[in-house]
């Protein structure tokens, strides 16, 4: 399955093995990994709840996924999504593209995940010494899943 | 027309209640219809769902725009701007 959703944490390493295995047309892995981190917006972050949209999330991983093949010349895509609890440090998202040359590779990987941020139906719940709170959207991950729009023809 | 409705994350909270399965008038056709039915109920409802509030929501798992129809036995959720990654 190219895309999972699980509670576990996850073997980057052994899912890159995993993704080229018997395959030596491959000469590109590029790969992301998403951590949580101790502060956001300067407060302590010490704990975090992530939580998703069931059935939702895949199809709309599996979208991503889609159009990153169609986009570009590569040959596996991954994504491997954690919901549930988590602490500063802990993985939480995977992206592996595998393809013959690194150009195409590292585009997709980077689309992939600028895709997820802004398309998949996730949500993040941040404990801080001051209480729980949703973790707002940023603009920013709007901005970055822009440039991967086509460009709009200027012809009226 | 019997429709289902989900509340997730962050409005799940401010409304109460994760979901429901809704009887609607036949003529609430539209996601903003639909929005403007659950507005009216008032106090939480009203302030969760004004207008000018970021709000997402999928019609059958897909992402839907006020306009999109709203159809018999359909899944129609609402929901904040996405967090992942």
């Amino acid at each position: 399955m190219p895309v999972r959703i699980q509670t576990k944490d996850f073997d980057a390493g052994a899912e890159m093995a995993a993704l080229r295995r018997d395959n030596p047309k491959i000469g590109a892995v590029a790969s992301f990994i998403g951590l949580c981190r101790d502060t956001n917006e300067g407060d302590v972050v010490t704990k975090m709840t992530l939580e998703h949209y069931p059935g939702m999330t895949e199809r709309a991983l599996e979208k991503i996924v889609a159009e990153a093949k169609a986009r570009w010349d590569v040959m596996e895509v991954l994504v491997v999504h954690r919901v549930g609890e988590m602490k500063p440090a802990d993985q939480i998202v995977l992206v592996v593209v595998t393809g013959a040359h690194r150009g195409e590779a590292f585009a997709a990987c980077e689309f992939v995940m600028d895709y997820l941020k802004t398309r998949a139906p996730f949500w993040k719940k941040e404990e801080t010494p001051q209480g729980a709170r949703w973790v707002e959207a940023r603009a920013s991950d709007d901005e970055a899943a822009q440039r991967w729009e086509p460009p709009k023809s200027s012809a009226a | 027309m019997k429709i289902k409705v989900l509340y997730l994350a962050s409005l799940r909270e401010q409304l109460g209640k994760s979901g429901e399965d809704l009887e609607i008038p036949p003529a609430t056709s539209t996601v903003a219809g639909l929005r403007a039915l659950l507005m009216a109920r008032g106090g939480a409802w009203q302030a969760a769902l004004a207008q000018g509030k970021a709000l997402r929501v999928a019609v059958n798992q897909e992402m839907a725009q006020p306009a999109t129809a709203v159809r018999p036995g359909d899944e129609i959720a609402f929901f904040p701007p996405v967090t992942g990654g």
